[in-house]
């Protein structure tokens, strides 16, 4: 045995001159080159050549005191896998390169400096490890490629090697002496010239610091340091800006809101109060002792009870700006940030599942008809998807929950929501920083990476994002963050420290603005660690490295907590204390750079006044489609709504994602005979010895809202219930969040379609008692840019609700899914069949326009989920199905296949409205909400027909042993096919390589 | 006193819970210990007749999957494993500590050339999370006594098993080292194509013991389907009392029973 086992070399270096080494890494000849398939698969997306070969290595660049022998042992040891590559190892720029690759175009691509390289860090720790002699390690990717035209070239490299907001490309050889670490720098105090500024040079100043803030803010700004008698330091208007940003703050959501429609005009003094969150606190008066909410629109995420060891905690966050530029680090640091935001809840709520919503422009946009500086959507959904699964499953956290949309309205915005679920001790969900507590950070450390993040987060992204915000734009280090997670989750249960939050947007000044919101706080900015030298107070302050928590600790307990995480090789610092004086001192060394008062940063803001207008669209009959003969008419429709992308199977992403990691799997996110069915909701057990459940599901219908955006939120509140309901959650106990994206809010038409969506929030709300227990918006959301003929453009998204709903199985085993289980089995509609074809799915793919939107019957739709949730309990059902894109058509054949079971229907007994233009159309394809498809065992007829009095049941055929689909009306069969050309158009669109 | 699993945590380590978990279900207990830990205060190992190298991704898998830590290990606890082992414990990687085991020579022994095997990136390129059939070979194993079949999980992206030569292939297999494959879901061997074998292992390769079959390291995940709701399918045939996996955690335990 002990021969297997060999002592790696103890290298030592006391007299080798500090070299910069190149390792370049080629896979074994015949083996396959993964980094360069992956760009020949991207260039499919951008018009290149098909017959364009590349190759490609990856490389470390390795700075040290070694000589030859030593840095080929370390790579030999350490960093190639002889069994399927080889390394070439030379001084940088000296690198032979094989003759079969010399004639190529050779292009280098290395992260910028400064931008965080997890894989180099974890390489030199493990250098240094064996006692190797590193001073700095980056890691590089090499390109050879074949002959190309400069256009080509120039294409590959700018959209597909080398994405220049993080990295930066080299032509040819490798030209560099040395890593650079940064340089020390000097301090220097510095003041804005402010109170004596007119409006114009106010609004210079705002756009010069990047503030993002508006005249009126500067003004309030201008009158307080008058009132103090002197000009602020650069840090103070940072602070003020970061606080009082739209990302941060909320103002517009949360401010003066004077609303108009077609029943007059409502004053909000804070509109999310008096609507969303007025419906929280409506339904936990009616619950009373009853009330299952704990902390809601408060903390991080909001908490609701569990069981009588835990609650809950919910948080869904947008990273939109970021993701539109590097799609990669946006996503990575979108995941990683919201996990924060559950870690930083009470005392800190251990994640215990991820859900994913995307919202993206078609994959197959032609290249040619991208807008000028837009990625192409292809491109920024493959970063997006590798972004959350390399951070979340490194978390160890399973993704278990998600959808995307498209639309083309999304080319210069996509949407990236990221959501974590966590659980929590019922004794640590509340946190009190206390007075004189020492601010503790802990993690990663400082560096320039995301300044502006809050500010740039605020404002429209144009073609020129690119270039000017690179700083704003990170990448994660999952690994960073899951010890933090470790040693966070076990201080807390020592009880090391009184209060924790997160390091979000705004850094440590929004950090400890917050926490020490009621108490003051001194910050000693020099005692920061930094990952390289040179970084400004300002800097320090406001930088949004990602991966650092921060914590108020009793000064009592912080030898222990400091232990705690020196055991796990996690870096803590002291930078200040909690001192009881009302203000925010800022200190670097000995030079006090800053002094706020805490109640003119969090209420000195001036309200911002909105207008918002909504008018009513006029709705119409649905035209523009031929009429379809009854026999057969319909199944093309069927097959083109399945194989639409928001419809199609998302298998490709769902795969890449860990969703069972922890162990509490119990529904998965694709079901069925193959593992392949769309299933409504996932169920996790977050607690492994209970049966206990948690359901997590989402709700989103951006094509609704452009005709009216209540219904849009209704219905989509409802989809997300449903989808709960369906897999077996109790009604009673399902807690939701907002999730806001819209366009341009300063123009009064789109700010009225979000307020009228905000009332749809509210009403339904409170007759489901489902309550609001967090929400985040994100406004602006538009592109503008130039167009061949010099006209400005602006593209705005449509408006965006998703509803992420949480919901609760009492006890797993009653959980069902959507696939038939068996034939002879009977197949019932639940639910009341409109004529809602607007915003439908089959307009969308027949090209048919108008009709009506979904609505939501409140009281119905009450009834209706808890007594099909009863029925569930009971052990009735043995499959459902909701029913949304694409109507009842489409889950009946979604069902069929899952189960690799035919379905045998009739659609005669589906009621419909008199009014109805097109009875046939709407009863297969219409979007009613407050639907599902139900499979009962023939026996339990009764039993379910007695369970489900009073709602609208219609039986509508049964399961059947053949390989099809058929759906009769009026005697004919409006649509049959094989099960598997459904499968095959609605697997097929997403199945990327 | 029930027979004591180590579970090694280290930065990235993350099935450690669940892990842990299957044990203690499986009549053991288990004691979770932080690499940093272990290195200071190595007699720890002594104490525990398991030590199991649970999922997650140790170090980011920056570099290789399981590089960096099994690196660690072999400069750091070589000796203390190795006596751990020749006293007749056990010793099981799972996933990531699976590409430990390998990656650090443990399981099968390196040559003059470094490492004679290899687990390396599935041949999709990605991570993949799906479940597998597996046939398991229990002469020499005795994590497998008396499983003839499982059904399991895999989530990794770096799982496909490649050795240097084909006489080493063929030596491991020869030694009934190649305890554990991918199979059809009949569970008839031979050819095993894709997706089937998830990953392009060669042989169909899903788990290797060393040849005392005391150290056993495996892709699948055997802590994912303990429970009969862990079943992808169980609302169609109804949860089973308990799942696949577990018996893989009660031959560890009851080995020493």
């Amino acid at each position: 045995m002990s021969n297997t086992f060999t002592q790696a070399d103890n290298v030592t270096a006391e007299t080798t001159q500090t070299t910069l080494w190149q390792v370049e890494i080629f896979p074994l000849p015949g083996l396959p080159d993964r980094l360069a398939a992956e760009v020949l698969d991207g260039a499919a997306f951008l018009s290149l050549p098909e017959s364009l070969n590349i190759n490609a290595a990856r490389g470390f660049l390795i700075q040290g005191a070694l000589d030859q022998t030593e840095i080929e042992t370390l790579s030999r040891n350490l960093l190639v896998d002889p069994v399927v590559e080889k390394a070439v190892v030379s001084r940088c720029g000296h690198i032979e390169t094989d003759q079969s690759l010399s004639n190529l175009n050779s292009i280098y691509v290395l992260p910028q400096p400064g931008v965080t390289d997890p894989q180099a860090e974890s390489a030199m720790v493990a250098m240094r490890a064996t006692g190797a002699n590193i001073d700095a390690v980056r890691t590089f990717r090499r390109y050879f490629v074949s002959e190309s035209t400069d256009d080509q070239l120039a294409r590959l490299s700018d959209k597909l090697l080398c994405n220049d907001s993080i990295e930066l490309i080299v032509h040819g050889d490798l030209q560099i002496d040395q890593i650079e670490l940064g340089r020390q720098g000097t301090f220097e105090l510095q003041h804005v010239e402010l109170t004596e500024a007119d409006d114009d040079q106010l609004m210079a100043l705002s756009k010069q610091w990047q503030l993002s803030l508006t005249l009126v803010e500067m003004q309030t700004i201008q009158a307080h340091f008058k009132s103090l008698g002197r000009q602020p330091t650069d840090i103070e208007l940072e602070t003020v800006a970061q606080t009082w940003s739209e990302h941060c703050s909320h103002k517009t959501l949360a401010g003066r809101v004077e609303y108009t429609d077609n029943s007059g005009t409502r004053n909000f003094e804070n509109m999310l109060k008096e609507t969303i969150f007025a419906a929280t606190v409506s339904i936990r008066e009616t619950l009373g002792d009853d009330d299952w909410c704990v902390s809601v629109f408060k903390d991080n995420a909001g908490i609701v009870r569990f069981d009588d060891q835990y609650n809950v905690a919910f948080k869904v966050e947008t990273h939109n700006r970021p993701s539109a530029l590097e799609p990669y680090g946006g996503a990575n640091t979108g995941i990683g940030g919201v996990i924060r935001d559950t870690l930083g809840t009470g005392l800190g709520a251990k994640p215990v599942c991820n859900t994913d919503v995307f919202c993206f422009a078609s994959p197959e946009t032609d290249f040619a008809d991208l807008p000028p500086g837009v990625m192409h959507p292809a491109m920024i959904m493959k970063g997006v998807v590798s972004g959350v699964r390399d951070y979340g499953n490194r978390m160890g956290i399973p993704t278990v929950n998600g959808a995307v949309y498209f639309d083309q309205r999304y080319i210069g915005n996509p949407l990236v929501f990221c959501g974590n679920v966590g659980l929590i001790p019922t004794d640590k969900s509340e946190k009190e920083p206390q007075p004189n507590d020492l601010i503790v950070t802990i993690g990663g450390r400082t560096g320039r990476d995301g300044i502006h993040g809050a500010t740039f987060s605020s404002a429209e992204l144009t073609e020129e994002s690119d270039v000017t915000s690179g700083g704003a734009v990170q990448i994660g280090n999952a690994i960073t963050e899951k010890m933090v997670m470790d040693v966070l989750l076990a201080a807390r249960d020592r009880d090391l420290y009184s209060a924790v939050t997160d390091c979000g947007a705004g850094g440590f000044s929004s950090a400890v603005g917050e926490m020490g919101e009621e108490i003051g706080a001194e910050v000693w900015l020099d005692k920061a660690p930094l990952k390289y030298d040179g970084l400004s107070y300002t800097e320090i302050w406001i930088s949004e490295a990602q991966e650092r928590m921060v914590f108020a600790v009793p000064e009592d307990k912080w030898e222990e907590f400091r232990k705690l995480c020196e055991s796990e090789s996690v870096e803590a610092t002291v930078i200040g204390r909690y001192t009881p004086t009302g203000n925010l001192t800022l200190k670097y060394g000995d030079n006090t750079v800053g002094e706020l008062s805490m109640e003119f940063l969090h209420d000195g803001r001036p309200p911002v006044i909105r207008k918002a207008e909504f008018n009513a669209p006029e709705t119409a009959a649905v035209s523009g489609y031929t009429p379809r003969p009854n026999a057969n008419g319909w199944t093309s429709d069927l097959r083109s709504i399945l194989g639409s992308l928001n419809v199609a199977s998302k298998h490709w992403i769902i795969r890449q994602y860990d969703h069972e990691v922890q162990g509490g799997s119990v529904i998965k996110p694709l079901v069925g005979v193959n593992n392949d069915g769309p299933g409504d909701a996932a169920v996790v057990r977050p607690v492994l010895d209970s049966r206990r459940g948690l359901a997590i599901s989402c709700g989103m219908n951006p094509h609704y809202g452009d005709i009216d955006p209540y219904h849009m939120a209704t219905s989509s509140i409802d989809e997300a219930i449903r989808n709960c309901v369906a897999v077996g959650a109790d009604p009673s106990r399902i807690a939701i969040l907002d999730n806001f994206c819209w366009g341009y809010t300063d123009r009064p038409a789109t700010l009225g379609t979000l307020v009228r969506a905000a009332l749809g929030c509210h009403d339904l709300s409170i007759v489901m008692q489902t309550p609001f227990i967090s929400g985040k918006d994100s406004l602006n959301n538009e592109f503008s840019y130039t167009d061949p003929d010099g006209q400005r453009q602006t593209i705005s998204i449509p408006s965006t609700l998703l509803i992420s709903a949480m919901g609760q199985v009492p006890d797993v085993a009653n959980c069902v899914t959507m696939d038939l289980k068996k034939a002879g089995n009977l197949l019932y509609q639940v639910g009341v069949t409109g004529e809602h074809l607007g915003g439908s799915h089959w307009s969308l793919v027949s090209g048919a326009s108008g009709g009506q939107v979904p609505t939501v019957d409140s009281e119905l739709a009450k009834t209706t989920y808890e007594k099909l949730h009863s029925a569930i309990s009971s052990g009735l059902v043995r499959s459902c199905h909701d029913m949304s894109e694409g109507g009842l058509a489409a889950a009946v054949a979604e069902m069929a296949f899952a189960g690799d079971l035919g379905a045998s229907i009739n659609v005669d007994n589906v009621e419909i409205p008199e009014t109805a233009a097109d009875g046939v159309l709407a009863k297969l394809f219409s979007e009613s909400n407050t639907r599902f498809v139900v499979e009962i065992e023939a026996q339990r007829r009764e039993a379910f027909e007695a369970a489900m009095d009073g709602i609208s049941i219609t039986h509508l055929g049964e399961v059947v042993e053949i390989d099809r689909l058929e759906i009769r009306s009026g005697g004919e069969l409006c649509i049959e096919s094989e099960l598997s050309s459904l499968k095959a158009a609605w697997q097929n669109p997403l199945d990327w390589s | 006193m029930k027979p004591s699993a180590l579970i090694l945590r280290a930065p990235g380590t993350n099935c450690d819970q669940e892990t842990g978990y299957a044990f203690e279900l499986a009549g053991g207990s288990a004691t979770y210990v932080h690499i940093n830990s272990l290195i200071e205060n190595p007699q720890e190992l002594a104490k525990h007749q398991i030590l199991c190298l649970p999922g997650g991704f140790s170090y980011g898998d920056d570099i290789a999957a399981g590089r960096i830590l099994a690196s660690q290990m072999q400069r750091r606890l070589a000796d203390v494993i190795g006596q751990f082992h020749s006293v007749g414990k056990l010793v099981l990687g799972i996933c990531n500590g699976f590409q430990i085991l390998i990656k650090s020579g443990f399981l099968i022994p390196p040559d003059d050339q470094g490492l004679a095997a290899t687990l390396t990136w599935n041949d999709s390129g990605r991570f993949i999370d799906k479940w597998v059939h597996l046939k398991a070979d229990d002469e020499k194993c005795v994590f497998l006594k008396d499983i003839e079949h499982m059904y399991l999980p895999i989530a990794h992206a770096e799982g496909k098993f490649m050795t240097r030569t084909d006489a080493l292939l063929q030596a491991l297999s020869d030694s009934n080292q190649l305890a554990l494959k991918y199979c059809r879901p009949n569970g008839s061997n031979g050819e095993v194509p894709f997706p089937h074998n998830p990953n392009g292992s060669t042989a169909s390769v899903a788990g290797v013991c060393d040849d005392t079959g005391r150290i056993f390291g495996l892709m699948p995940h055997p802590e994912r389907h303990i429970d009969g709701t862990h079943h992808p399918q169980w609302t169609r045939h109804g949860a089973k009392p308990e799942g696949d996996g577990l018996q893989l955690f009660r031959n560890a335990v009851n080995y020493f029973a």
